[in-house]
């Protein structure tokens, strides 16, 4: 695969980082929300940028694509548009979370990012992330997480439908 | 050519790629406005636009184009008109729409070739041939709800809102089930790629007539599966009739009530060009792609007992022209998708829903099913088997069917319509 250049990344690690402050910045639901499909699709670019083809596509088609829409679908099935925005009023403790969590942030800089710039840089190989590596791994290596999983989404479906046709 | 082509920078050539696919289709969609208003009226039995533009000659004798301009100065029209926005609308959402509508109805054809991965052609399409090329089709068409949800809710306009709610619940439905008979067909492929789908489809028909080709639609699970994805994209472009978001009976014009001027006429070209792309997508995994027949010439070239030269031609032809083909078939199938407008009236809303959750996701998990199986006989024992499995499995569904519908009691709706209430009319 080629190499693609650094400022690619950058630009991408940009919006990305950007829009998710927006999801928290913005005071409309759907904004924020809207914020957070950027997001999604940044990362999946980045992803791509990676040689994750098949992760960046899935992130795109779950995420950005179906979930997403269920998501603006209720913010907007709300009405929690144009006058009636979420308010939040001033916690007084942010004042002593601000400047923690600064340190907080100096402190994981120092202690993990700053010895990855002294890694060695592993090359995957050209199939890395592509479906025809990533089919076989699912369906052999590791089938019982993976079925144990889709039973698990399974029981999230037919729950839902219980609690949605419980009467209150 | 080819030897320039390979000097190139690969950047170069991605922007030469995306040109050669984004402007035809540009040019084209005038074109196929053009088409479709024509085509509509001739089969209402109207005249429709025939006379932009009238040129007269020196004698005074008058020329029509068959209004071939019509669609240009309309264009312009929708340029010069007063553009209207609304005071009570989300301004910056309202103005991101349009755009958000435009993106995914280019991007779609990314991943498709409209010429064989052979010689020159293998440099100039498709834009990008990665391995999950038609996850990238279903993962940019589940984009395209954006568009119209987000015209609708900046719009702040109930019918607006109505209508991007519509759009957002059709769009999920039918997505599943066109995923699903994708991935019949991705199973039979042995691979995601656009290029190897086309590339399957030129194998001998059912893996025993080596002079025609396996397209995909003659074969049994193909065939439903091209159904439901013929059905699934008709779903996905909000055409009719499907066009419930923009139900004008209903819902004045659905989300695009409140854009004029050039935003609608961005919202227009957005839906023309998803269309076209859509048919473009639809002929690579169903129809043989950029082939011209389901026949394979070079075979017949090698081996016809006469006329191996014209074979040989043919074989020249059908790879040069592969454009050609493959632009006929795209527009063979816009054609449908205007056949469709003019012919069906437009579901309801529950018929829509019952539709894409009751018949066509079962069908299309049963033919997901189907394929399994039709692959392990087909390796074991030949095509042959196949089809008789295929047979034998379209007959239970059938008879389930019918005792399903025999053991459930029938309901005829019964409805009271009092045109004239009788104690009044007195």
């Amino acid at each position: 695969m080629r190499d693609t250049p650094v400022y690619v990344f950058l630009v991408l690690a940009l919006v990305a980082v950007a829009s998710a402050v927006g999801v928290v910045a913005f005071k409309s639901p759907v904004r924020s929300a809207l914020s957070l499909v950027l997001t999604f699709f940044t990362l999946a670019l980045l992803y791509f940028n990676l040689g994750a083809q098949l992760l960046g596509i899935s992130q795109i088609m779950v995420y950005a694509g179906a979930i997403m829409v269920l998501f603006l679908f209720v913010v907007m099935m709300l009405r929690l548009s144009g006058g009636d925005r979420v308010a939040e009023k001033t916690d007084k403790r942010l004042y002593v979370a601000i400047p923690l969590a600064i340190a907080l942030t100096a402190v994981v800089l120092i202690k993990f990012v700053q010895p990855l710039f002294y890694m060695p840089v592993t090359k995957v190989g050209d199939d890395y992330g592509r479906p025809s590596e990533i089919g076989p791994a699912l369906f052999t290596t590791y089938v019982w997480p993976f079925e144990i999983a889709s039973v698990l989404l399974l029981i999230g479906v037919v729950g839902s439908i219980m609690l949605a046709k419980r009467k209150f | 050519m080819t030897d320039w082509l390979e000097g190139l920078d690969p950047f170069a050539l991605a922007v030469i790629r995306a040109l050669l696919l984004l402007v035809p289709i540009l040019v084209l969609v005038p074109g196929l406005i053009w088409w479709e208003r024509r085509l509509l009226s001739w089969m209402q039995d109207r005249i429709g636009p025939n006379r932009v533009p009238t040129l007269t000659n020196a004698k005074g004798r008058k020329y029509r184009l068959a209004g071939l301009v019509q669609t240009l100065f309309d264009g312009l029209k929708l340029f010069i008109k007063e553009d209207i926005t609304p005071a009570a609308i989300d301004r910056k959402i309202y103005f991101i729409a349009p755009a958000v509508a435009l993106f995914p109805a280019f991007a779609l054809g990314g991943t498709m070739p409209f010429g064989p991965p052979e010689g020159i052609w293998k440099y100039l399409t498709p834009v990008a041939d990665i391995d999950i090329g038609i996850l990238f089709v279903l993962a940019i068409s589940s984009l395209g709800v954006y568009g119209v949800v987000l015209a609708g809710y900046a719009s702040n306009n109930k019918y607006s809102l109505m209508g991007g709610l519509r759009a957002s619940a059709q769009l999920i439905s039918y997505e599943l089930a066109m995923g699903v008979s994708l991935l019949a067909i991705a199973f039979a492929a042995g691979s995601l790629k656009m290029t190897e789908f086309v590339k399957t489809q030129e194998a001998p028909l059912w893996g025993e007539f080596p002079s025609f080709q396996n397209w995909f639609i003659f074969t049994p699970f193909g065939f439903v599966a091209g159904v439901i994805f013929f059905i699934c994209m008709v779903a996905e472009s909000n055409r009719a009739p499907f066009d419930l978001p923009e139900a004008e009976n209903e819902l004045i014009a659905g989300y695009h009530t409140e854009y004029s001027s050039m935003k609608f006429a961005v919202f227009f070209m957005g839906e023309y060009a998803a269309m076209f792309v859509f048919s473009g997508i639809f002929a690579c995994v169903f129809f043989g792609g950029y082939n011209v027949l389901p026949v394979n010439w070079g075979f017949h070239a090698a081996h016809a007992p006469f006329g191996n030269e014209a074979f040989g031609l043919a074989d020249g032809a059908n790879y040069w022209l592969a454009p050609a083909w493959f632009l006929g078939k795209t527009t063979f199938f816009f054609t449908v998708f205007i056949w469709l407008r003019a012919t069906l009236p437009r579901l309801r809303y529950d018929q829509l829903m019952g539709l894409g959750w009751k018949t066509l996701l079962p069908v299309a998990v049963l033919n997901f099913c189907l394929v399994g199986v039709w692959l392990i006989l087909e390796d074991m024992k030949g095509a042959r088997y196949g089809w008789v499995l295929a047979l034998a499995a379209g007959l239970l569904v059938t008879a389930v069917w019918i005792a399903i519908r025999n053991a459930m009691p029938q309901k005829t709706e019964r409805r009271k319509v009092v045109l004239v209430d009788p104690k009044r009319a007195s």
